[in-house]
This record gives structure tokens, sequence and C-alpha cells, in this order.
């Protein structure tokens, strides 16, 4: 950026500004400067979110199969037809959309659950210092740095069928199975999921609830140590109440995360996930790029942007700390 | 104020329970990558039946590694510095001026961050596609199109992070510097930028960090001479072996530098985060 750009104004604040602008010749420098200070990050969002997520509603209304992307604006309009293949949970397009939502649905409130309880006994259990903690503290960060595809490829070799340390444990060595199970596909390819998402996940939440712990002040820790309070009524009388805003955010957060993963399931299933385990991401994936139906895709994304952003309306609503963060 | 014994003993029995859920899939991968192809290929056993460092060398030329690595290294670094320089420009603006849109704007890219992926996905896909037909620039398939992707997805993060930051740096210093005669710039980035280096830095990580692990849009919009890390790793296993020692090497060698730095860096990204979700 040179200092002549700066001059241009882009957008002028208000007339009386502009009127005023001759006797300060600094005064129309700073109204428009903010917004070249904008521009980068505003041209960006606009060509990789805002572009995108408008052509995404306009596709919604069209018959995109692979005949038509080479020139997608010839496709042919097809109505609200690509929501009502969507939406009819009688044929199978909308039935298999509706078992794959309520899959994410459970998987998603099981795996914030858990990661939220780990991340935050961990954080509570390691608030005062003791031998070792900062050990222990860098090791418990280590699932959360490693990439993505890196653990899940671990985890899924490690539930492998002939191979895994998985069954070579719960068969041979405690064996608890009568034969060994198979983890990566049929109904227990759910719990593999949720097991992968909760490593990967939990130190997150252990992250964020330390960072909260160290805001809350030691007098209040000290003056219910002198009132005779127990280190268990500490932490669930002053500990866990003082957490209630960090909550607020690391549980949207978590929920958000969790609910649009796409790499964990992607890269322990491949393309098309078992049915116990297939989650909304990775079935519009599938009905765009696999079954080449981009119009039914883009219908299935807006439904579920329609939902994350009436849930996430309703859980700001319901949050004070919400509507602050809101604000800015 | 000595905590209470039965605290410490479901301290030590949780720890050690976590540690342990925490640090196998580690051993596993550690322990898998130095054995030789018939024993990953048989049942699992906990100790190698031979220590062989071949899988590191072979890892090399089973998949072209080293050209995914750069690939990598060259999307992820120049999707960290891009992102880190406009989000600090951005988050000046917001933190430094009052004008119009300019809750419009906070709201609108902070949002954006909760949609899924597969949202943009398609039609990222097709835009790219057709600016490529228009033009003649080659987004797709290009580590340019990458790199354009990438950035904008730590962006949001790294604007509220980073205003948080600018925040917290008195507005006195860089308005003295504005009286003493220094441009906006200069008070920006002698002033402001050097105070919110542990908010910058932390930005830097969480930027790398998405980049160099993201795998739905380097999956589509990558082709064989752009493929980075994340879609490479999965070459190792279509042929007719599943070379799991191998690619347990591979995905040591591809984690180590980043969960190394990570380490180094954790304190910035606490911090960055504490002062992001906290406030």
């Amino acid at each position: 950026m040179t200092t002549t750009a700066f001059k241009e104004p882009v957008r002028q604040a208000s007339s009386g500004a502009a009127a005023r602008a001759p006797r300060r010749p600094g005064r129309l420098r700073r109204i428009s400067l903010p917004y070249l200070l904008l521009l980068p990050a505003l041209l960006l969002e606009l060509l990789v979110h805002l572009v995108p997520m408008v052509i995404g509603i306009v596709m919604s209304f069209k018959e995109l199969t692979q005949f038509y992307i080479r020139d997608w604006g010839t496709a042919p309009w097809s109505g609200l037809g690509n929501y009502q293949v969507s939406v009819d949970f009688d044929a199978p397009v909308g039935e298999a959309l509706l078992h794959s939502f309520f899959v994410t649905v459970g998987f998603t409130l099981l795996s914030v659950g858990l990661c939220w309880l780990i991340g935050t006994a961990a954080a509570v259990f390691m608030q005062d210092t003791f031998r070792g903690r900062g050990l222990l503290r860098a090791l418990f960060l280590v699932p959360y740095a490693l990439p993505v595809y890196t653990a899940v490829i671990t985890w899924a070799f490690m539930f492998q069928h002939d191979n895994g340390l998985v069954n070579h444990v719960l068969h041979d060595q405690l064996h608890l199975t009568d034969k060994p199970s198979f983890w990566l596909i049929g109904d227990n390819s759910f719990y593999a999921l949720l097991t992968v998402s909760v490593w990967k996940g939990w130190p997150f939440a252990f992250l964020i609830v330390t960072a909260g712990l160290q805001n809350i002040p030691g007098e209040l820790y000290e003056a219910a140590a002198l009132d005779g309070a127990g280190t268990w009524q500490r932490v669930r009388r002053i500990t866990l109440p003082s957490l209630r805003p960090v909550n607020q955010v690391l549980v949207l957060v978590l929920f958000l995360w969790t609910f649009n993963d796409f790499n964990t399931p992607y890269v322990l299933f491949g393309r098309s996930a078992p049915e116990a385990a297939d989650l909304v991401s990775v079935h519009i994936y599938q009905a765009s790029f696999v079954t080449w139906n981009f119009g039914t895709g883009s219908a299935m994304s807006v439904l579920l942007l329609l939902f994350l952003l009436v849930v996430t309306g309703g859980y700001l609503l319901l949050t004070s700390r919400g509507r602050r963060a809101a604000d800015v | 104020m000595a905590p209470a014994r039965s605290f410490l003993w479901l301290r030590r029995i949780f720890l050690t329970l976590l540690t342990g859920f925490v640090l196998v899939p580690v051993y596993v991968m550690v322990s898998s990558s130095l054995k030789p192809l018939a024993d990953v290929s048989g049942e699992f056993h906990w100790l190698p039946s031979g220590l062989t460092v071949r899988p590191y060398i072979d890892i090399w030329s089973t998949v072209p590694l080293a050209r995914y690595f750069v690939n990598s290294l060259i999307v992820a670094g120049a999707a960290t510095v891009c992102s880190v320089v406009i989000a600090v420009f951005a988050a000046y603006a917001v933190s430094r001026y009052d004008f119009r849109g300019k809750r419009v704007f906070t709201v609108t890219v902070l949002s954006t961050q909760m949609f899924p992926g597969i949202l943009f996905l398609l039609p990222l896909f097709l835009l790219y596609v057709n600016i490529g037909n228009a033009t003649g620039i080659a987004l797709f398939g290009s580590r340019g199109g990458l790199i354009l992707t990438y950035l904008t997805f730590s962006l949001p993060f790294s604007i509220w992070m980073l205003i948080g930051y600018f925040d917290s740096v008195p507005r006195d210093l860089d308005e003295a510097a504005l009286v003493d005669g220094c441009g906006p710039l200069k008070a920006l980035l002698r002033i402001v930028v050097p105070a919110a280096v542990p908010g910058i830095v932390a930005v830097a990580v969480y930027a790398f960090m998405t980049a160099w692990g993201e795998v739905l849009f380097a999956s589509v919009m990558t082709n064989d001479t752009t493929r980075t890390l994340a879609v490479g790793l999965q070459a190792y296993s279509t042929l007719n072996d599943v070379y799991w020692n191998q690619i347990m090497a591979a995905s040591l060698v591809v984690s180590v530098p980043v969960v190394a730095g990570f380490l180094l860096l954790q304190r910035y990204l606490v911090a960055g985060l504490t002062a992001g979700a906290v406030k």
C-alpha cells in the first residue's frame, strides 16, 4: 500500500465530515483509512465466503448435474425441487439425509459432552502445582497439536480388524469379545468415530478451561477456606460457577467444530462413511462429488446452514455472554 | 489448604488413565514406524519383533513425500504470512477507529466461521473453475487457490483475537506517535505491533496449524503436482499392500515439526485464546 492510496476516499462517513474536510486536510484521510485497512480482509471474505454462499444458494435452485458443471449458469432451474428431494423423508435421498442428521446430532452431543467433561476435569485437577505438572500439560496438548490426518490415520490403524491394537487388547489380551470386531464398518464405527473425536477434541476444552481458571481470584479460595469449605466444596461452589462465561463460549465453539467436522470421518472411513457414522458434512460431500448431484448437495448445505443459524442464534440469545460477543 | 485425600486419589487415577489414553496412539505411531512390514501386517504386538529404520528411508520413494511436504510448506507458510498481515490491518482498523459498518463487518467475518466448510466447497470449486476459464488464472488445482482458501479460514479468528490484543495496548501510546508526526501505518508498525507480539505469534501458530491439517479442500482442489500432505499420506494405502509402518513413519515425520513448534509457542497460543475466550 502506498501513501497516495490513502488519499482516495473509499466511502465517506457523513456529508458533514466531507464539508469540514477542506479545513482539516487530515480529516478525509482519517475517514477512509479504516476502510482501506479493512479492504484486503473484506475482498477475501467476499471471494471465499460471501460470493460462494450466494452461488451456493443459487445452485440449490438449479438442476446441477455433471453435464452442466462446466458452465453451471446454463443449468435448468428446478425451483424447490432439490429441497423437496432433500426433505422427502419417505424417499431414499431424504431418508438418508434425515438419518445422517440424527447421527450427527447424537455424535455431536456425546462428543462435546465428553470433551468438555474430560477437559474440565483435567484442568481442575491440574489447577494446583504438583511435580510433573508441566510435563503432563505439554503431553496433553499433543493430540491438539498433531495434524488431524496423522492422528486419524493412526487411529484407523489401531481399529484395523486383523492387525489393530484395539482388537488385540479387547480380544487377545482381555478376552472381552468372542471374536475380533469390525470397527470401521457396521455399527461399531460410531464408537470408533466418537473415540477419535474425543481424543482429538478434549485438549481444546482443557486449554480454554485452564485459561479460565487463571482468572479466578485467589482470595475467593482463601475466604472459602477460612469459612471451613473443603476441597470438593471449593470446586463445586467457586471453580465451576466461575467458569460459566468461559463454558458458554467453549461449548458453542466445540459444538460448531464437531457438528461441521469433515476431516475425522473422511480420513477414518474414506469417501463414504458407514451408515452408523454418516456425518452430514461427509454425506453432502458424497451427494455432490460422488453421485455428482451438486444441486441436491447445495440444497442440503443450505438446510444445514439454516439449522446452524437457528441453533446458534438461539444459543446466543440464551446466554448473555453471547450477546456481548455479538456486539464486539 | 492441602487438598482432601479423596481429591488426591481421584486426581491420581484420572490423570493416569488420561495419560494412557493420550499416549497409546503416540506409542503406536512411534513403535510401528520402526517395525518391519511383516510385523505391522500381522497380528498387533506391543513390542516390535525387530527394530528397523527402513520405513524412514522408504517413505520418500514409495510416494513423492518430499513434494507433498514442500507443497504443504508453501501453502501453509504463505497462508500464515498473508493472514497475519491482513488480520493485523483489519484488527487495527476495528480497534482504533469508529466507522460506519464496523459492527456489520465484525459480525459477518465472525459468523462465516460457524458455517461448515462443505457449504463453501462446491461453490468455490465452481467459482475457481469459472475464474480460470474467464481469465486464464489457474486457481483450481493450483497452490494459489488453496492458499487463498486457507488464509480466510484462519482470518476471522485471527482478527477477533488481535482486536482483543490491540485493545489492550493503551491508545495513548500510538496517539502520541501520531502527534509526533508518525503516519497511522508507522504508529501501527512501531508501537502497536511490537506490543501485541504474543497475540500475533498465537495467530500465526493457529493459522499455520489450520492450513497444515486441512483435508477437505486439499482433497478436492489439488492435482498430482500440488497435492499436500493431508491428501498425499493416503497414497501409501492405494496399493495391494498397506504399508502401515511407512504410513506411521511418514506421519511422524510430518507431525514432529508442527508438534515441536506448537509446544514451543503454546504459551502464546494459550495467552491468545484466553484473551479471546475469557474476556
